[in-house]
């Protein structure tokens, strides 16, 4: 393979990046499949690499390995140096990356929400706890309480308690008539009703109540207790951990940089998943919050489209306008309700990069001033944290984007402005 | 690979499992705050995924490590603020 300019590079290896390589390198193309962290799998898939557990993640790593990908782990891209140029940086330093077709599978991150006590140690996303207990976090004999939205908050539960965890309460802000409305979707989902059941049966026993969230984190240094609402009621719960998440967000900054057309949140793309770049694709979360089943569908189409195989992209539509509807039925499901819009006290940080409170944003009348008053957003994580909460709280959009679109050491932003472009053959 | 690796936090050695992140192994160490704010107040990890930054520690002297992202290395020194 032509190792200095791959036909396809493929950013992010979580569900969609893996299958979008898959298919394209199965069709002949050269690909170069790049992702952030030390093992692929995204979020969903974390720890699959290394020790399958998932069937569906067991093929598709296994269909990796016998393919002609290459694999770049623990690059970062932070920002492109010219047409069909990246540049990425890990731990040993910077990394051109060329490209003739790009396929963005950057995958999706927890939404946040400002409550008070949120930024004591010990409170962190669901996921994100998830996603520590898996890097080796002890969590045996820990008391978890889950909450926030979506359906991530059981499968993480499941983990959690699997491990030993003992889960003092799921609390699930959608009302439990919403979740029942959803709930009859899923028998023409055979896969996903049979999780559901699955996660039901090794949830026995667990409290568990919708229309519920929490108000306050209590703590000095450290998380010690959780007070939450249901209807009228409040109440606290001692714990170590508070596992909070409400649903995803996508990562768009990529796509963003590299101006591709957004819309409503989500990247914009045609049938075969092209973005209004022509050789930028887009498949999994970023089109749309859907979960692992379209991504992946959206991943084939990506990859074998970009590899010139419309026709092997056309088998898939059907299936995937069927797990699109399962995507919709999630977005009416978990609907934020107004009340987590009061959560936040006058001195509550919303900016946590920045410890900007929410009564001085609350003077703002946009992103762009917050961030020139208050530096919200302007921190390391640059809104990727505070952005999807003011979008809430202050309908305010964030999506603009500059580069370095991740933090990069100077050594690599010199390196940049040092070298010479290459030319495009 | 060895099985266990000796790492240090501020100082003092422990080990670890292979492929224990510096963040697990922070926690491990039975520390929940990473670093402090800006205003002062102690923080944690909180995404888990390389986005939010809470987590970042000093590893073998390069600030600014976001340790979720990272693997423990035989005879790494992590140092969190204070």
């Amino acid at each position: 393979m032509n190792r200095e300019r791959p036909d396809i590079v493929v950013v992010g290896g979580g569900p969609a990046g893996i299958a979008a390589a898959v298919s394209a390198a199965e069709c002949g193309a050269s690909v170069l499949l790049v992702d952030d962290n030390p093992a692929l799998g995204g979020q969903i898939w974390r720890g699959e690499e290394a020790n399958p557990s998932v069937r569906q993640a067991r093929r598709w790593t296994e269909r990796l390995r016998n393919s002609s990908v290459e694999i770049s782990r623990g690059f970062r891209i932070f920002d492109q140096f010219g047409p069909g140029v990246l540049l990425a940086e890990s731990s040993e330093g910077m990394r051109k990356i060329n490209y003739s077709r790009l396929i963005l599978c950057t995958g999706a991150r927890e939404r946040f929400l400002p409550f008070p006590g949120w930024t004591l140690p010990n409170v962190m996303g669901a996921g994100g706890l998830q996603a520590l207990a898996k890097a080796g976090m002890p969590i045996r004999g820990k008391r978890i309480v889950v909450a926030g939205t979506g359906p991530l908050l059981l499968p993480v539960a499941v983990y959690l308690k699997r491990h030993g965890a003992k889960i003092e309460l799921i609390a699930e802000q959608a009302s439990r008539t919403s979740v029942a409305v959803f709930g009859r979707t899923l028998w023409r989902y055979p896969g996903k009703l049979a999780q559901a059941l699955g996660i039901f049966a090794s949830l026995a026993g667990v409290p568990f109540r919708f229309g519920c969230w929490p108000l306050e984190a209590k703590g000095d240094d450290c998380l010690r207790s959780v007070v939450l609402q249901q209807g009228v009621r409040r109440f606290e719960i001692e714990c170590d951990y508070l596992a909070c998440g409400f649903h995803l967000v996508p990562n768009l900054e990529l796509a963003n940089l590299l101006g591709c057309d957004i819309k409503d949140g989500i990247v914009e793309v045609n049938e075969v998943q092209q973005t209004s770049i022509a050789n930028v694709y887009c498949a999994g979360e970023p089109t749309g919050i859907g979960g692992v089943d379209l991504a992946i569908l959206e991943g084939q189409i990506a990859g074998f489209a970009a590899a010139e195989q419309q026709h092997k992209a056309r088998r898939v539509f059907r299936t995937r306008a069927h797990h699109r509807e399962f995507a919709n039925a999630l977005d009416k499901t978990f609907v934020l309700r107004p009340e987590l819009k009061k959560l936040a006290r006058k001195d509550t940080f919303v900016c946590r990069c920045e410890d900007v409170s929410f009564e001085r944003l609350a003077q703002c009348r946009s992103w762009r001033e917050a961030k020139l008053y208050t530096r919200c957003g302007m921190g390391p994580c640059q809104g990727r944290i505070c952005g999807a909460a003011t979008e809430f709280l202050f309908d305010w959009s964030a999506e603009s984007v500059r580069p370095p679109v991740f933090e990069a050491r100077v050594e690599s932003l010199m390196a940049t402005e040092m070298s010479v472009p290459e030319v495009r053959v | 690979m060895p099985d266990a690796l000796a790492v240090s936090l501020n100082g003092k050695a422990f080990t670890v499992p292979a492929g224990t992140t510096v963040a697990a192994a922070v926690l491990i160490a039975g520390q929940s705050s990473f670093r402090r704010s800006v205003s002062g107040q102690p923080r944690g990890p909180l995404c888990g995924m390389g986005i939010c930054f809470e987590c970042r520690v000093t590893v073998d002297g390069v600030r600014h490590v976001k340790s979720c992202q990272t693997l423990c290395r035989q005879g790494m020194q992590i140092d969190t603020d204070e």
